[in-house]
């Protein structure tokens, strides 16, 4: 195809997209208007009923909880594929380059940290790790909760890895303790589905005692929950995390030996 | 719709155009960390703060970094 029908062709899509964007945007309710019948009634009902003053904590967490679970287990089922692809490249390197095993130690400490990056991650680490777990443990209250606070602590891991060697950032977070973060995180939000049905109620049903508004302890289920997805959050990037860094020093690896 | 909002709207555009238009993947790597960052304000602007926060940590964070790491691989593949 020339380059003047491609582009012929491009206009034509353009012109099809456009028309079609247009008669869209004359359906749309005016800007700042809400119409949907579902944030109404649950603007009046959610406080009173789940005790959280997050009501996005209260619909992802409580009254569309399911969905969440299936969710949950996409970014489970997408992080274990990941690891899968990296680990078996990984095998097939180590019996290929054996004589790579040499040059190792110095490999693994290229390329050097400068100390301003040093002193400026080691000085985050902390504060990352709590905002992190302040994240997380007010998901019902305010802004945020398991998946967002999960992903801040696994930062943490990050800047232990930017900060120290690789060595320091496999110490602070092994494999084995991210792979069981993981499933046990993903395992828990079933696990805290089933309280539902020991109580006589419906699968995920909030059967724990909902506290005081307002409260950190409170909620019911959405605490557990929320804690239970910033475990499998945190741990599945941490994984994800270990695995891309292993690749890329295993091909450096390869280079030098 | 205020000031503000059509402040960040265009930020967001222009953002995203310097995405597309930055070819160097290492350099694209930090603009569109940029980007992310840009679109965080935009959810906070828009009243959706839950969704500006997941859009920092992800967007700002973990794409630009697994973009830097797959580069790092690629790189060290040719030499």
């Amino acid at each position: 195809m020339s380059f003047n029908s491609r582009r012929n062709l491009f206009f034509l899509g353009m012109l099809g997209f456009g028309v079609l964007y247009l008669w869209g945007l004359k359906g749309l309710p005016d800007f700042g208007r809400y119409e949907g019948v579902y944030g109404i009634t649950l603007n009046k009902v959610a406080v009173a009923q789940t005790h959280a003053t997050n009501l996005v904590a209260a619909v992802t967490f409580d009254y569309r909880g399911f969905d969440t679970l299936g969710e949950e287990f996409i970014l489970f089922a997408a992080v274990v594929g990941v690891a899968i692809l990296l680990r078996a490249q990984r095998d097939e390197a180590a019996t290929a380059d054996e004589e790579a095993e040499e040059s190792k130690d110095e490999s693994r400490s290229a390329p050097h940290t400068s100390d301003a990056v040093r002193v400026l991650g080691l000085a985050l680490i902390g504060p990352t790790v709590l905002f992190g777990l302040y994240v997380v443990a007010h998901g019902h209250l305010t802004p945020g909760g398991g998946f967002s606070g999960g992903v801040v602590l696994a930062t943490a891991a990050l800047l232990v890895y930017l900060t120290g060697e690789y060595v320091a950032l496999r110490r602070v977070s092994p494999e084995s303790l991210t792979e069981l973060a993981e499933s046990v995180g993903a395992g828990g939000y079933a696990a805290v589905g089933f309280l539902g049905l020991l109580a006589g109620q419906a699968f995920l049903t909030n059967v724990l005692p909902l506290g005081t508004t307002g409260q950190l302890n409170s909620s019911g289920t959405i605490l557990l929950i929320n804690l239970a997805v910033s475990v499998e959050v945190a741990g599945g990037f941490s994984l994800i995390l270990a695995e891309f860094l292993e690749q890329t020093l295993l091909v450096r690896e390869r280079k030098h030996g | 719709m205020e000031l503000l909002h059509g402040l960040v709207l265009v930020f967001v555009a222009v953002g995203g155009t310097a995405v597309v238009l930055t070819r160097d993947p290492l350099a694209q790597s930090m603009v569109v960390s940029f980007y992310g960052m840009l679109l965080g304000i935009l959810f906070f602007v828009f009243q959706a703060p839950d969704v500006a926060l997941s859009q920092l940590v992800v967007g700002a964070v973990a794409l630009p970094m697994m973009i830097l790491l797959a580069l790092a691989k690629a790189k060290a593949e040719k030499q």
